[in-house]
């Protein structure tokens, strides 16, 4: 076997759509998750057990069923009950999904970790609930656990390939294609290995470093 | 130094403020207070002692509505405080201010932040006026150079004094004062008690105050309520307490303080 640097060349162009649309569902993906967990875990502290309680099901069955199948279940039954997405939007929802339901345990920890001085501050205060929300618990919730979210994107970015399974071209789709092609595996699988290894490394120093200024 | 009124509606001196009737409160099996009575005037500073764990600190929560009683009613210059719906507490608890021993600033705003949040949110002041009136109340406590610092780079000493100015911010006709000591380090208590004792000679504002300092306690306080087990068993002005208790428990409770 012999490294092919002809071969990488022939890939870059495709690598680099690849490459972008790993960060377009990494991007939007996150966001969702870091909304939707957040959602989650305002609902799972209402007063009403009718609303904590299917939001708690439905929570548990997504974290605890694999991504893979839930991904399969959007792109090929889905469509079935009239609701067709394209393979970029549901893979990106999906994953969004998958996740929030690891960040929504992220923003509980955050937001029961504020100290019971700070509710009772705000009650002294008179300060409305809703308030008390949204300028005193979640400011300080939300700080504490950057770093924590920002481990679910790296996470998250890891499992970006399984979109290929329904089609989206991003990077080990790409990969896949050109070796198929090509008869060549070394190079782009290489190539890609490489890219991962560049975003996450970068992204879990960022991590830490953020760990060690907003975490006390 | 400036002296601001610190209390919108002066409530006539003398009239009723308080009422505690037949109030219990259980934790589990542990009964904190016993069918507790007891009665504040409006303008009064009222000192509650007692050992620990002898329902001081639970009658301040109760007042502040962060804890429920289990029986009894409690109420607030004529209003009824439990039970209550939902409007109306938020309506006596207006009338209330606290400051607590931990200060449980909020370390996410600015020192004046802290001051004007609630004044604006709650009582819709503008920011202009809440932020003039928050600059007058940290020139009262000695922190007028202190506005934009974040709470975590005061001292403790601070901290409770910019606390002090916050829950004034409110214009309360109660100040509830929940061991604001004793969280300090010795050198510091002085400097908050002083301020303390400022708003209670300058101002008409009804003081409760639960303390360990007894000699504050004996400068500020018209009435000192001597507690054990959950019930009042002693009561009178400063000088007979300290000086002339008849109680045993309080005389052997302050033996052991002072």
């Amino acid at each position: 076997m012999t490294w092919d640097w002809g071969a990488v060349a022939d890939f870059m162009p495709k690598f680099w759509d690849g490459l972008l649309l790993t960060l377009q569902i990494l991007a939007l993906g996150s966001l969702i998750s870091f909304a939707l967990g957040l959602v989650w875990a305002l609902l799972m502290r209402t007063p009403t057990r009718w609303v904590r309680w299917p939001v708690g099901v439905v929570t548990e069955f997504i974290r605890n069923t694999p991504l893979l199948v839930q991904l399969f279940f959007f792109f090929y039954v889905l469509p079935e009950w009239g609701l067709t997405w394209s393979a970029l939007t549901t893979g990106i929802c999906a994953i969004g999904l998958h996740y929030s339901t690891y960040t929504m345990q992220v923003y509980r920890a955050g937001i029961e970790a504020v100290p019971a001085g700070q509710w009772e501050a705000a009650t002294a205060l008179n300060l409305p609930v809703r308030r008390t929300w949204t300028v005193v618990i979640l400011p300080q919730a939300i700080r504490r656990v950057v770093p924590a979210l920002g481990n679910y994107v790296i996470a998250m970015l890891k499992d970006t390939p399984i979109l290929m399974t329904i089609t989206v071209m991003e990077m080990l789709g790409e990969a896949r294609l050109f070796a198929q092609e090509n008869f060549q595996f070394t190079e782009p699988l290489t190539v890609i290995g490489v890219a991962f290894i560049f975003i996450a490394y970068p992204a879990s120093l960022l991590v830490r470093a953020l760990e060690r200024r907003l975490v006390r | 130094m400036k002296e601001p009124d610190a209390s919108a509606n002066p409530p006539v001196d003398g009239s009723e403020l308080i009422r505690f009737e037949n109030v219990t409160k259980r934790f589990g099996s542990n009964t904190v207070l016993d069918r507790l009575d007891f009665s504040v005037e409006s303008g009064k500073h009222v000192t509650l002692i007692g050992p620990s764990g002898s329902g001081k600190t639970t009658i301040l929560r109760l007042l502040m509505t962060l804890a429920k009683p289990d029986e009894g009613t409690i109420t607030v210059a004529g209003d009824q405080l439990f039970p209550a719906p939902e409007k109306q507490i938020r309506e006596v608890r207006k009338k209330i201010g606290m400051v607590f021993q931990q200060f449980n600033l909020f370390p996410n705003m600015s020192v004046l932040r802290n001051i004007t949040e609630a004044p604006v949110t709650v009582l819709g002041m503008s920011k202009d006026e809440a932020e003039a009136r928050a600059r007058e109340l940290l020139d009262m406590v000695g922190l007028a150079d202190k506005c934009d610092a974040r709470p975590t780079q005061l001292s403790g000493g601070q901290q409770q004094r910019v606390a002090i100015a916050r829950a004034l911010a409110m214009r309360p006709q109660v100040l509830l004062l929940d061991e604001v000591t004793s969280a300090l380090d010795p050198e510091l208590v002085a400097g908050v008690l002083d301020v303390l004792r400022d708003i209670a000679r300058t101002t008409d504002i009804t003081m409760l105050c639960v303390t360990h300092e007894m000699n504050f306690a004996r400068d500020i306080s018209d009435q000192v309520l001597m507690f054990d087990s959950g019930r009042v068993i002693e009561s009178g002005a400063p000088e007979k307490i300290f000086n002339d208790p008849e109680n045993n428990r309080t005389r052997e409770f302050l033996s052991a303080v002072l």
